[in-house]
């Protein structure tokens, strides 16, 4: 067996391009395929209806301007460049900087919440509602309450994702070489707000 | 990964998300016609998707296998749009066909 092992000691493991330096990063960008794939579905679908309706309302009319959801979109780009300074601050064993940049996070994602919590009712006591609306097709309200309550149930399970970090890390747990879930973390909240990118320009723009 | 990359700055990424929002936004409210208006929003939407997954996902560092399994599912999305437009240009036809007859003010029985 000393002879066997002795012998295996004497070989370097060859690492392809394709191993995985972190098997926990691997999971979560095969999770976050899935999810894209969701999402790709949604918004297909809602390319599908709306280019097949006749009377589609614009989407910049109906919702009486872009104010809010342009102010929602900057929150959230802010909030994925606080991420990716909170795992940075991690990385470099700034404990201080880790728990300012993740609150600041948490504090985005939490603002993005409260603006749509405010857009939705807003919409809804103007009369777009789930099964119907005064400018158009029916399916308008439809598909912008799926689609927008899906990314904000992201976002939601992205601030309590957030808050066990922070919370979790907050005596240095994950600093310095142990900073890989903090890296995984970030993951997630960059597809949230990547994703917010492609439903502000698909919902709300065009 | 605790080796600092090469490339633009996080900031600098900031600005030009920004910037390209602001892009986003003004195309939105001041071009009227709808093709130009849909190709540049897209365009620019699809330029910010990749500023954050390069430089804020480190895409553009990692290895070749999250590259893959990152750009797959858009692959697959592009397959399902593509698959979906047998069934758009039907629909389209029908919504053609709905808006003249409730312009014209026909009674003929809409049957699906």
């Amino acid at each position: 067996m000393s002879e066997a092992v002795a012998a295996h000691a004497e070989f370097e493991a060859y690492e392809t391009p394709l191993t995985p330096e972190s098997w926990g990063k691997l999971g979560m960008w095969v999770f976050l395929a899935g999810d894209a794939m969701s999402f790709g579905t949604l918004l297909a679908a809602y390319g599908a209806v709306r280019f097949g309706s006749g009377d589609w309302p614009v989407p910049v009319e109906a919702f009486g301007g872009v104010t809010l959801s342009s102010l929602m979109t900057f929150l959230l780009i802010c909030s994925s460049v606080s991420m990716v300074w909170g795992l940075a601050a991690a990385q470099q064993n700034d404990l201080a900087g880790f728990r300012k940049w993740i609150f600041m996070t948490i504090l985005g994602g939490a603002l993005f919440l409260a603006g749509q919590a405010y857009e939705w009712t807003h919409f809804l006591h103007a009369g777009l509602g789930f099964t119907g609306n005064p400018y158009g097709s029916p399916l308008f309200g439809t598909t912008f309450y799926v689609i927008t309550g899906f990314h904000g149930m992201h976002v939601s399970g992205g601030v309590i994702y957030l808050l066990i970090v922070l919370i979790k890390g907050w005596n240095g747990h994950f600093t310095g070489e142990n900073a890989s879930p903090v890296e995984i973390l970030g993951l997630y909240w960059h597809f949230v707000d990547l994703v917010w990118i492609m439903v502000f320009t698909f919902i709300y723009l065009i | 990964m605790s080796e600092h990359h090469r490339g633009p700055s996080y900031g600098s990424i900031w600005w030009w998300l920004l910037g390209l929002t602001i892009i986003e936004v003004i195309c939105a409210t001041q071009i009227g016609a709808q093709l130009p208006k849909v190709i540049l929003l897209v365009g620019i939407a699809l330029t910010k998707a990749a500023l954050v997954a390069l430089y804020f996902m480190h895409l553009r560092f990692e290895r070749i296998t999250l590259l893959v399994i990152a750009f797959t599912p858009m692959l697959i999305c592009g397959f399902l749009v593509f698959m979906l437009m047998p069934d758009l240009g039907a629909y389209e036809h029908k919504s053609e066909i709905r808006a003249e007859q409730a312009h014209t003010g026909s009674e003929t029985d809409k049957k699906h």
